[in-house]
């Protein structure tokens, strides 16, 4: 049984405890063990996207020693996944004592949805869901990471769930990380022209595989008052979707 | 040009307020996008068109030095001459030279943008010359004395009213509506230009090393119109738009094209080989190539020479979300979009252009479309790190870094720190399970609620459980 060791991404372990036992769930039934350790904290991705190149470089060694030893380290996210994927190898490329050891990361290193299709080999959840769903394909993990059919292919088997697509699902939401923060008024905007497309679905839930993405989107849905739930995608695989949704509340 | 980037931000508010801008962003870019997804996916090998280009353009950019001169030597054979300009001042004194010798009085000008880099149009009237913009979009934005705000559709910030209303002004009425008489009044004003014209300016797409050639393509024919009835033609072109063969020509001929507007090919493909030869039926008497440096040679070798592959073909801006919201004017300089994120500071300075790299959210649609490839996510990302280097990000943000990287670094405090947020937050979140207000978080709760966490980490709850 491959171990696999399951990073928490921020966002995740404040925000969704749910989305991490959703994770753990789909990895055991494909036949994994999940471990969670504990010296884990951010990627550094912040710190990389800011140019604080030398932060990045710390958290990164921080992570790869925490996670030495798994067959695997998945995560529910292609933005944390692809920052450990493509960006750790490149933050040590002169150091001959790191790179190797980031490289090793890298390659065991996946996003949980691409993870259980391509190397656990899932096709299909033992999941039900009643209602519509459209998904917005997150930009790390889509362009960085291929992430694309997957998470469509196990939609596909959850019973009672309709898909339906959006236009433009491959156009960002308008998050991008402290974008959102830095540059409301245009994140903004961003935001409601995806929340437009998503809209013209009329699909009752929105889901995606990124959190970032989808608590923006969620927030801005809550302060148009839109009623359209939000879930990470695999909440409804784990069968775990079943309370509130992001930016619900307790029902 | 005058640089208008430390204004970013605030021209970017006023963009998004204005619902004309809107409608001609959303119109325009759409058919860009979709006529260049319907061509790419009608073209299997699209992507290896894309690989060849990066290669052919990588070898240039090694042998930069060999081309140019192989270029220079073939445009003298041809009777032509080669300028070098080492920055914007060069250009602009070696075309007026030209200008004054041959006692140019009216200068046709067909699309350019290192002429527009190098702020040509203001020199050529400050001596006192008629300049006249031969693109029609150009030629919009000369008429409402602005800046292009995208590097092959200059005007898309117009709607076709504006655009009526600018022609009745400079063309006196009856005043046009539909685009095909407001095309064909565009046509006959310029039609009498080419004629007058003493000295006809054009840029060049690419530069062949084996023939000399400059060549240009428009969907208009106004650049063949500017070159060949005035007497003296100039070129102003980067160093970096060299390519060595003809053979090449065709595969850049095809990526270009498909990328830029989303047509298998432009209507007028023109090549230009020294002035004109004895038995020719028309052309100009003197042939002069500009090749403009003005900080290229500087990215070579280094960080950012991938940027100089770049074949001005506008796909990133079409394709960023950023620029769909605010246009190309925000920017602040010649180049828009993520393109002119990277040139824009590389060419202007770091200090200027804080906010360029930075409104992005690193989505990487840019790249994907890029037909040859340059990474601009991470070029972007470079600039960040110069920025950080440099001390010239925002002292609230390296603050903030700081205590962000201090925590972090340390496991067991991080976890203490996110099991305090967890608690504090859901208790604000209250029954709704959101945040409205939030201190120090005014950019997320401006426009959005903040869904309140569950109340306790993933981490304290699965080892909790497990034990």
């Amino acid at each position: 049984m491959p171990r696999v060791g399951l990073y928490a991404t921020c966002l995740m372990n404040l925000f969704r405890p749910t989305l991490g036992f959703a994770a753990a769930r789909l990895l055991e039934d494909a036949g994994c063990t999940v471990e969670v350790p504990l010296a884990q904290s951010c990627c550094g991705q912040p710190g990389y996207n800011s140019g604080d190149v030398e932060a990045a470089r710390a958290l990164a060694k921080q992570l790869i020693a925490a996670f030495e030893g798994f067959d695997y380290v998945v995560g529910p996210s292609g933005s944390c996944m692809a920052t450990l994927r493509h960006d750790y190898p490149k933050l040590f490329e002169d150091d001959p004592d790191w790179r190797p050891r980031a490289e090793a990361l890298a390659a065991r290193s996946h996003e949980l949805l691409s993870f259980l299709t391509d190397v656990c080999g899932v096709t299909a959840v033992n999941a039900a869901y009643t209602g519509t769903v459209t998904y917005h394909d997150s930009c790390s993990g889509l362009r960085g990471l291929g992430v694309k059919g997957q998470p469509r292919l196990l939609l596909g088997s959850v019973e009672g769930l309709q898909l339906t697509e959006m236009q433009d699902a491959e156009v960002c939401c308008g998050f991008g990380g402290t974008f959102c923060v830095k540059y409301p008024e245009i994140s903004g905007r961003m935001v409601d022209d995806k929340l437009a497309k998503v809209a013209a679905t009329g699909a009752d839930t929105l889901l995606g595989g990124d959190l970032g993405c989808l608590m923006n989107m969620a927030g801005r849905l809550r302060r148009q008052g839109a009623k359209l739930k939000v879930f990470h995608t695999a909440e409804v695989l784990a069968g775990m979707a079943t309370g509130g949704g992001i930016g619900d509340g307790e029902h | 040009m005058d640089v208008s980037s430390p204004r970013f931000k605030e021209k970017a508010v006023i963009a998004l307020a204005n619902p004309t801008l809107r409608q001609a962003l959303g119109q325009s870019r759409k058919g860009f996008v979709n006529k260049r997804a319907e061509l790419v996916a009608a073209l299997p090998e699209f992507e290896a068109l894309r690989d060849q280009a990066r290669d052919v353009k990588d070898h240039v950019l090694e042998n930069l030095d060999h081309y140019l001169e192989r270029f220079d030597n073939a445009v003298t054979a041809a009777g032509g001459h080669v300028h070098w300009a080492r920055d914007a001042e060069e250009a602009r004194n070696i075309i007026l030279d030209i200008c004054e010798r041959v006692q140019a009085r009216t200068i046709t000008k067909g699309k350019s943008m290192v002429s527009e880099e190098v702020n040509l149009n203001a020199a050529l009237e400050a001596r006192g010359y008629t300049v006249v913009e031969t693109d029609l979009g150009e030629y919009i934005i000369q008429l409402a004395k602005e800046p292009p705000s995208h590097i092959i559709a200059p005007a898309i910030h117009k709607t076709k009213e504006q655009v009526s209303e600018l022609f009745e002004a400079a063309h006196g009425g009856p005043r046009k509506t539909t685009v095909a008489d407001l095309v064909t009044e565009a046509r006959l004003v310029l039609r009498d230009k080419y004629f007058k014209a003493d000295v006809g300016i054009t840029g060049g797409n690419y530069l062949v090393a084996e023939t000399g050639s400059s060549i240009i393509v428009t969907n208009e024919g106004n650049g063949d119109l500017t070159q060949t009835l005035a007497k003296v033609h100039i070129v102003t072109s980067g160093i970096e738009r060299i390519v060595p063969t003809l053979e090449d020509v065709s595969l850049f001929l095809r990526i270009l094209a498909r990328s830029a507007t989303g047509q298998e090919t432009e209507t007028y493909t023109t090549l230009s080989t020294g002035p004109r030869r004895p038995g020719d039926v028309d052309g100009p008497e003197e042939f002069h190539v500009v090749l403009v440096d003005n900080g290229r040679s500087k990215m070579l070798g280094g960080k950012f020479q991938d940027m100089l592959r770049c074949i001005r073909c506008g796909a990133c801006m079409n394709h960023c979300p950023v620029y769909g919201a605010v246009g190309g004017h925000a920017y602040g300089w010649v180049y828009p979009g993520p393109m002119g994120s990277v040139l824009t500071p590389l060419f202007v300075g770091l200090d200027a252009t804080y906010d360029l790299p930075n409104a992005c959210t690193l989505n990487g649609r840019c790249q994907s479309v890029c037909p040859v490839r340059i990474p601009l996510p991470e070029l972007l990302r470079e600039l960040r790190h110069q920025q950080h280097q440099r001390g010239i990000s925002p002292p609230v943000q390296r603050r903030a870094l700081g205590v962000w990287r201090f925590v972090a670094e340390r496991p067991g405090l991080y976890q203490f720190a996110n099991r305090l947020a967890a608690r504090a937050l859901k208790g604000l979140g209250g029954r709704d399970g959101r945040l409205r207000h939030l201190p120090f978080a005014g950019g997320w709760t401006a426009l959005r609620d903040l869904p309140a966490p569950e109340g306790k980490t993933f981490l304290e709850l699965w080892h909790t459980r497990k034990t």
